[in-house]
């Protein structure tokens, strides 16, 4: 199969890669897909108190468009407020790093990866305010 | 010596053209291009010369006669011819055929194709060593049962199967025994009577020799009949008609003489190279696992899972190696290998793992420059992966309940 540019670039030159503390709360994980089924995904969400998205890292197992997929979303959620994070749909993976039918998946994966690290982190702020009140 | 890249490291796919063999079949196309069935002309006769002596040559690799080989476009075809000739001439007397599920798609296709056709196919499991034991094919064994269809070598793990003993299980029941011997004829030592064979697929691209020809060996003592699949002007002793490829089958006789004579010398190499291969490998590189049996494995085949590293990640990071994996990626299915779930192989394991399949024209510096950029990409994707970072924090995978896509 032959790669995009995109894909090979991202690859050769992973943005982001790494872990943030999973218990700080300033920090969203998101944790998608299956060893068995070939791609995990994690992605982490470092967001301030205003719900600005100031770091992001991720870890991927997977291939290589699933690589990429992730590395790119973590360049593109820098910066954005939560809303605006949400808003990331999987087309748009697929447009910029010229994913293949085949490949689909692997940006569904992402942007489930987002949500799935947004959500964690507003969890645990509901926690931590629901402990705040009691 | 300087290092040539990329290096093919998948002989299991193909393999080069000896240049000995190309030397043989030059004349072929355009000195001596007559029609081995024109039979009124010089041109005609010594094309069929040539044609008779590359079947002595084909025969005598496999302890067979020139007069049982019969010309195919390739060994899929042989299959096809194989299963579906022999089950459909053998139909009034059953409709039962065996074989195992880590067996080549041309005869798993072949079998499911007769399925729906109304035979009834059992198809076998295998060890976790990948071997289908004789005691397996006598119990699925029925009074109906007309074609068993056992692989010498297996094209993913290398595993090879006790032909001989299985071949003595199929001719005391009496039914029809075809071996798909692509992977391991001129690898390893193959003898159509001592395996009681009535059938017999090979392929020249796979040693050494030409694309687009195969053979199938059809015993003629006790005569073995089979149900023509391609009609035409009854060449091949009416099994399937067609025009010979004069060069091709040139060049399969001088490939099958080479892996005959050289075969043994080439095997020990092989084996060395491989051996090589693996242990610098397991010695730089933590879990990682052997797929497949150790001691009954085709010299030249490494199938190994990199635990923790996606293999077409893998691939895609060993860009100046040939190579290939059991991932799910490098297939439209998204499923992983069939052969690797049949020997028992976790999905996730079998999501990581690299076929390595060494060849004649592989090389000691080959062997180690591959190593050097396996054991490097294989650091540097578990530095990327998730599942490494788990494991190393003592995370047990099979503990998380993972949501399945």
């Amino acid at each position: 199969m032959a790669y995009s540019e995109k894909v090979i670039e991202h690859y050769e030159n992973p943005r982001n890669v790494g872990s943030f503390d999973k218990d700080d709360p300033s920090v969203g994980t998101g944790l998608v897909g299956a060893p068995a089924c070939g791609d995990v995904m994690k992605l982490q969400l470092k967001i301030t108190d205003e719900g600005i998205i100031e770091d992001a890292k991720f870890k991927t197992f997977g291939c290589g468009s699933a690589i990429a997929s992730s590395s790119l979303a973590t360049e593109w959620v820098k910066g954005m407020s939560i809303d605006q994070a949400m808003g990331i749909k999987n087309t748009q993976i697929v447009e910029e790093l010229n994913l293949p039918p085949v490949k689909i998946h692997c940006s569904v994966l992402a942007e489930d990866a987002i949500k799935g690290a947004i959500a964690d982190y507003k969890a645990k702020r509901a926690k931590a305010n629901g402990n705040g009140n009691a | 010596m300087s290092l040539k890249l990329p290096i093919y490291m998948d002989n299991h796919a193909t393999t080069p053209v000896d240049p000995r063999v190309l030397d043989a079949m030059l004349p072929y196309f355009t000195q001596v291009f007559g029609n081995a069935a024109s039979r009124s002309h010089s041109f005609g006769w010594t094309a069929e010369k040539a044609v008779e002596a590359a079947r002595d040559q084909v025969g005598a690799l496999i302890g067979a006669s020139g007069k049982e080989i019969v010309w195919t476009s390739g060994a899929t075809e042989s299959d096809n011819l194989a299963i579906k000739g022999a089950a459909e001439f053998l139909k009034d007397r059953g409709n039962h055929i065996i074989t195992a599920q880590t067996e080549h798609k041309a005869v798993l296709d072949t079998c499911k194709r007769l399925e729906k056709e109304g035979f009834d196919v059992t198809y076998l499991p295998v060890g976790k060593d990948g071997r289908v034991s004789a005691e397996s094919v006598r119990a699925a064994m029925t009074d109906k049962t007309t074609v068993v269809s056992i692989m010498l070598a297996n094209n993913e793990i290398g595993t090879v199967n006790p032909v001989n003993e299985i071949g003595a299980v199929v001719k005391e029941k009496g039914a029809v025994f075809h071996v798909d011997a692509v992977q391991g004829v001129g690898k390893v030592p193959f003898d159509v009577n001592a395996a009681k064979v009535d059938l017999a697929s090979l392929s020249a691209h796979k040693m050494y020799g030409p694309k687009g020809v195969g053979a199938l060996y059809v015993r003629r003592k006790p005569r073995v009949r089979i149900t023509a699949q391609i009609d035409g002007g009854g060449h091949e002793r009416g099994m399937r008609s067609g025009t010979l490829n004069v060069p091709a089958i040139v060049g399969f006789g001088k490939a099958a003489e080479l892996a005959r004579t050289e075969m043994a010398a080439e095997a020990a190499r092989l084996l060395k190279l491989r051996e090589r291969l693996r242990e610098a490998i397991q010695s730089k590189v933590d879990h990682t696992f052997v797929n497949g049996s150790m001691e009954h494995r085709l010299p030249g085949n490494l199938n190994i899972s990199f635990a923790y590293v996606e293999g077409e990640a893998m691939l895609m990071g060993l860009k100046d190696v040939a190579v290939s994996s059991g991932s799910a990626c490098t297939s439209a299915s998204l499923e992983p290998s069939y052969v690797l779930r049949a020997i028992g192989v976790d999905e996730e394991l079998a999501h990581t793992s690299i076929r390595f399949g060494l060849g004649r024209f592989n090389t000691e510096e080959e062997v180690d420059y591959v190593v050097k950029i396996v054991v490097d990409k294989v650091k540097k994707l578990r530095e990327l992966s998730p599942l490494y970072e788990m494991a190393q924090q003592g995370i047990d995978l099979k503990s998380i309940v993972w949501a399945a896509h």
